[in-house]
Formats: C-alpha cells, sequence, structure tokens
C-alpha cells in the first residue's frame, strides 16, 4: 500500500469531499466529558487536544497541549448505533376492515462516513457481519447501511489500561476493512496525517485532496508510533483453547464469585461493539387501527430475555446471565460465527460500574483450574 | 426481502381442544403465499396478533396438506391470549416456516418411539403424520404420550385411531387421574418399559417439559439407546427465528434455527446443567 501525506489542514478537504459525496460525516466529538461519535461539520468539532485515561470502572479525560485530533482510545460509544441503532422500525400494520396490511419499513439509504475508526473498531465490524451477513438469511436493515458505509480509520497513537486489541489480534494497526486510513504524526511543529488508501473509493477520494508522497522518515515514524502504541498495552487475554476452556467451566465455583460484583446492569453489553442482541415491541395508537413493530436492542442480562411461559427466566441468577454473556462472547461466538466475539476494545472493563473485567475472569478460570 | 415482517393469514378454523388449548386452521390470505409455503414437520411458525406481538408455535397439521396450516396453541401469556380472542374469519399475522425438522429421512428403515408430554405432543404431530403417510417405510412405532391430569389430553380421537393401525402402538398416561381415565397412571417415562423395541433400531423423537425430557433420555440411555439417534424438540423465548434476536441461545445453538428439533449428542453436554 503506497503511503501519501496530508497536513492536518486537509482534513476539512477530506470531510468536504465526503460529503460532495453525499455521505454523513460521523466522528468523535466532546459531549458529557466523555468522546462519543457524532455528526460533524469540520475538523474543529473534533476532540482537539483531548486524550484519556481508563481503567476498570473509571473513565476520565484529559488535556494535551499538541492539538492532536486522535490521540484517545476508544469511548463509550460504539459504531454499531449507527449500523444496528438501538431502536429500529420493522414494519407498520394497518387494520381496515377486519384485514391487515403489513408495510415494510425500508433499509435507511443514509450513508455514513465514519470517521477516525480504530483497528478494534473495524474487527467489530466484520465480527457483526458475520452475525448479520453469513448466513441464508441476512439482515435486511444492517446490509444497506454497511455497505454504505465509508471508513475512515485511524492507527492508535495513545492506548489505555484496558485494551487488550493485541491479544486478540485486532490492532492496534489498521491492516483491513477500511476505505482511508490516517495515522497522526505531530513533530517538530508539524502536525500531518500518513495516509493510505484501502479501497477504489478511498482513492477517488483522496484525488480531491492536496497530498504528497510519505517520506521514509514519514513512514518510519507512523511505524515507530505504533509500535509504541502496541508496547503500551498491557493487558492480556489468553486466548489459547478457550472453548475449551468454557465448556469444561460451566459448573466452576468461580461464576459464583463473578455474580457476588455484577450488578446485572447490562452496561458492559451495551458498550460492546459486537453485542447485537435485540426485543422487539409493538406500538399502537388510539385508534386501534393502526401498529408498528420496533426493535431495540437488549441485552442476555435482563431476566425477560430468556423468559418462557411456564418455566420462567431459564436464567435466573445473575451467575448464569454473566455466564452466558462471556461464555457466547468468547466461546459459543466461535462455534457460531467463526471468530471470538471480543475484540480487545476494552470497554466492557472501563464502563462497568464495578470495575469487573473479563480479562482477570478468565485468569481466575484458568488458575483455579490448574 | 424484511423477513422479520408477517402476511397475514385468515382463520379457517377453530377447535377448542380443552380448557385453554385451541386449534386454528390457516391459510395465507395472498394465494401467491400460500401456493409456494412448504415447511417438514417439526418446523414453527411465527403467530402475530394484532398489536400484541409475535409468538413462535409449531405447525401440527400433515406436511402434505398445502392447503391449510394447523396450528394448537395454549393460552400461557398476552399473545397467545389475544390470538385465542380471535374467531373464524379474523385475521393474523404469519410467517415462517423456521427452523429444523425431525430427522424422518434419518428415521427410515427403523423404529420409531415418539415420547411426549402435555403439549409436547403438538410438535410431534407432523412427523407421526408423515410416517403414517410412508407407514411401509418406517419398522414399529411407539407412541407414549402423557399428561398431567386426564383434561390436558388432546388430540384423543387421533391417538385412539392410530392404535389400531397395524405394528402402530400408542400409549397414555396421566400422572393424577379419576375414574374416568382408561389408560396408564404414572409418568410418561415409565411407559417406556411396557414397550418393547431393539435399542439398535430405534430412533426417538421427544418433546415436552425439559425437566420431562431430561429423566426421558436418561432412561433412553440406559436402556442402551445411542445418544446420536435421541432427538429432541426444545423451546426458547424467540423474537425473531432468524438468529439475530440472540435471546433462543443454548450454548452454540440457536434454538431458532439450529433447533427446535436438535440431536441429543449435540447438546449432552449441556443439556443437564442448570440455567444454560
Amino acid at each position: 500500500m503506497t503511503a501519501f501525506s496530508i497536513d492536518r489542514s486537509e482534513l476539512d478537504s477530506l470531510f468536504q469531499a465526503l460529503k460532495k459525496r453525499g455521505y454523513e460525516v460521523v466522528g468523535p466529538t466532546l459531549q458529557d466529558q466523555a468522546i462519543v461519535y457524532d455528526y460533524i461539520e469540520s475538523s474543529a468539532e473534533l476532540p482537539v487536544g483531548m486524550s484519556d485515561e481508563q481503567e476498570a470502572g473509571s473513565y476520565r479525560l484529559k488535556k494535551r497541549s499538541d492539538g492532536a485530533l486522535f490521540a484517545y482510545a476508544v469511548g463509550p460509544h460504539a459504531w454499531k448505533k449507527f449500523l444496528h441503532p438501538s431502536h429500529q422500525r420493522l414494519w407498520t400494520v394497518k387494520k381496515q376492515k377486519g384485514d391487515l396490511q403489513f408495510i415494510s419499513e425500508k433499509p435507511n439509504s443514509i450513508r455514513y462516513a465514519f470517521i477516525g475508526v480504530r483497528a478494534c473498531d473495524i474487527a467489530a465490524m466484520q465480527v457483526q457481519d458475520k452475525v448479520f451477513l453469513s448466513g441464508t438469511e441476512k439482515n435486511y436493515f444492517y446490509k444497506e447501511l454497511r455497505e454504505n458505509t465509508f471508513i475512515v480509520g485511524v492507527n492508535c497513537s495513545h492506548a489505555v489500561s484496558t485494551c487488550f486489541c493485541t491479544s486478540m489480534q485486532t490492532g492496534p494497526k489498521l491492516l483491513s476493512g477500511f476505505d482511508l486510513s490516517l495515522t497522526e504524526l505531530i513533530e517538530n511543529e508539524r502536525h500531518i496525517f500518513l495516509l493510505k488508501c484501502g479501497s477504489k473509493k478511498g482513492e477517488e477520494v483522496l484525488q480531491e485532496l492536496s497530498y504528497d508522497q510519505a517520506k521514509p522518515a514519514e513512514q518510519e515514524a507512523a511505524q515507530k508510533l505504533i509500535e509504541n502504541t502496541s508496547q503500551q498495552i498491557n493487558k492480556n487475554l489468553d486466548v489459547s483453547n478457550i472453548q475449551e476452556l468454557f465448556y469444561q467451566n460451566y459448573e466452576h465455583s468461580h461464576w459464583e464469585d463473578v455474580a457476588e460484583r455484577c450488578l446485572s446492569c447490562a452496561n458492559c453489553t451495551m458498550v460492546c461493539p459486537t453485542c447485537f442482541c435485540t426485543t422487539v415491541e409493538d406500538v399502537s395508537d388510539l385508534s386501534g387501527d393502526h401498529s408498528e413493530r420496533w426493535q431495540k436492542w437488549d441485552s442476555c442480562f435482563s431476566l425477560d430475555f430468556s423468559y418462557t411461559h411456564g418455566t420462567g427466566p431459564r436464567r435466573s441468577s445473575i451467575k448464569s446471565r454473566y455466564r452466558q454473556w462471556l461464555t457466547h462472547k468468547l466461546a459459543t461466538w466461535i462455534d457460531q460465527f467463526g471468530s471470538s466475539g471480543c475484540v480487545g476494545c476494552g470497554r466492557c472493563i472501563t464502563w462497568c460500574p464495578v470495575g469487573i473485567d473479563l480479562t482477570q475472569e478468565v485468569a481466575a478460570l484458568r488458575g483455579i483450574q490448574k | 426481502m424484511n423477513h422479520l415482517m408477517p402476511h397475514p393469514a385468515e382463520i379457517i378454523e377453530k377447535r377448542q381442544e380443552n380448557e385453554n388449548t385451541y386449534t386454528f386452521r390457516l391459510r395465507f390470505c395472498e394465494e401467491e403465499v400460500q401456493r409456494h409455503y412448504r415447511f417438514l414437520p417439526g418446523q414453527f411458525n411465527m403467530l402475530y396478533a394484532f398489536g400484541v406481538g409475535e409468538v413462535p408455535i409449531t405447525l401440527v397439521s400433515d406436511p402434505m396438506d398445502t392447503e391449510f396450516l394447523d396450528h394448537t396453541i395454549r393460552i400461557v401469556g398476552n399473545v397467545t391470549q389475544a390470538l385465542a380472542r380471535l374467531h373464524v374469519g379474523d385475521k393474523l399475522g404469519l410467517r415462517g416456516p423456521f427452523g429444523s425438522a425431525w430427522p424422518l429421512d434419518k428415521a427410515q428403515g427403523h423404529d420409531v418411539l415418539v415420547l411426549t408430554g402435555g403439549l409436547g405432543c403438538a410438535p410431534s404431530m407432523g412427523a407421526i403424520r408423515y410416517i403414517m403417510r410412508h407407514r411401509s417405510s418406517y419398522g414399529k412405532l411407539a407412541i407414549l404420550h402423557g399428561v398431567k391430569a386426564p383434561s390436558d389430553l388432546i388430540y384423543q380421537k387421533k391417538f385412539l385411531e392410530w392404535g389400531k393401525i397395524p405394528n402402530t402402538e400408542v400409549f397414555l398416561s396421566a400422572d393424577q387421574a379419576d375414574r374416568t381415565w382408561k389408560h396408564k397412571v404414572g409418568l410418561v417415562t415409565h411407559l417406556l418399559d411396557q414397550v418393547n423395541f431393539d435399542a439398535g433400531r430405534v430412533l426417538v423423537m421427544m418433546c415436552g417439559p425439559e425437566i420431562m425430557m431430561r429423566f426421558a433420555v436418561k432412561e433412553c440411555l440406559v436402556k442402551g439407546i445411542q445418544a446420536d439417534a435421541i432427538y429432541l424438540a426444545l423451546e426458547r423465548n424467540m423474537k425473531c427465528a432468524l438468529g439475530f434476536c440472540g435471546h433462543c441461545q443454548l450454548g452454540p445453538q440457536f434454538i431458532c434455527k439450529d433447533g427446535p428439533v436438535l440431536c441429543y449428542d449435540k447438546i449432552k453436554n449441556i443439556f443437564d446443567i442448570k440455567e444454560v
């Protein structure tokens, strides 16, 4: 892949080029003391000069003096909020003279351009692609959104203590799944981006920017930056024989131990970029001849999730619900879709109100087992 | 295609089976949809009650009958209650078929033991009807069905009819019975002792409460039936029936698409574990 370089100011040209092509530009923004994804007009709306510190159960922003635009790790939002929205109308039904007429909701034709997608989050999209698009039935609503999305990835220049993409082999370096990739370089008063194209669409957009061939020194600096990020990552999840580990430990006493701490709040499933579970809700009006079916994010941590009449919730204990979540994420997911459901983004660790760290739970399962 | 959207269907016939159980004969309102609809015994449809919601219900009719689709429903929650209030000529939503079928090809040339409990007899109906149509392709057929109380027994006429067919045995049992009950008394698993079969050439099709199936599977294994010759139809919470909503998982299995009929061999490591 040829590397190019663009000046920081060219980022706005990139946004304009994308908008001209009909894309809605979405990127990281600063809101409510967190970095979250939202529609943006210009690079000034990015979290300029912001960084973050994350630990189990803790997220804090920190200012930097260098004006960096992408020098932080992933926040509480995952891109699934756009591609697999938390609320989606599926269809509408009208009742007329006793007859029912069902009207399908059309897939959203919005074309998103995601700015600053991290390697772990691209891996997460590829995981959801397998969930929604690899079977005989394709997810009608996800398919079009996903196919229409333009991805501007960014190589991570900063890792936090909850990151473990290196264990899941998803990052921090972008390898595939992007249209354009950026590496942010700030050296000697120079603020540039190293840019690579990952698709034809990406090459076309590049032609509208003012760019140079990247110099060897710049490429070297970018390489170093990513290696440096890699070295910042201390957290480790041992995935060797992970399926056997879980299948042999359904009745391990450690599940009780986690259950003592877990609040079953479902935060981990909401922030997880791969968790895909949904429920449905029927919404009627007072006329009595019109009803809508809505799909909403759901969580295996809720009691209703496994409810069947006659038996009640199949998983009534927190122990069983945590076990289901983690076993699915790390083991049964592999049986179902051929890859792990975890990409090592660390969100579930940061946003757990009691700081449960799945990597430690896995270690405990291994430790006591030996 | 939006596979989450139902098609309108009309109630052609509504039969009350017992106090809280009804069989609905349905037909898609759109001719085109009805004509192309095919299902296999054991598969299910999602039935939608206007403004209330959807429930997964197994087809109980003969799969060769392409005119009508029968579903037996017990009133247990909001949706089934709303469905039970509907009358002949009313419309509901229907989509399907979904899920796996009973192993009727694999069972050819074998004896078949159908073991059901309560409303679990409904999902086995399609398989029994299929075997009856192709009776000579199968060996001995034993139908073992248990209910809690005599009033829970549905399809009584069918059971008695089948019992008269050569090489076919029907055993009915109630956990608690009154004087009107002419059949066995006790748990359905005890009926296994009443049947003579060659454990090496029998295929078991089982459906009922999971607690019943756990014991029944154990009995079958004790009698020498192999784990890969035992098939169970399972029930889980389902919203989409396409493997997208995540609700119906049992270990790696999605009950909506890998099931509802599963070979015991596939789930033997987790079937006895609580709350999987």
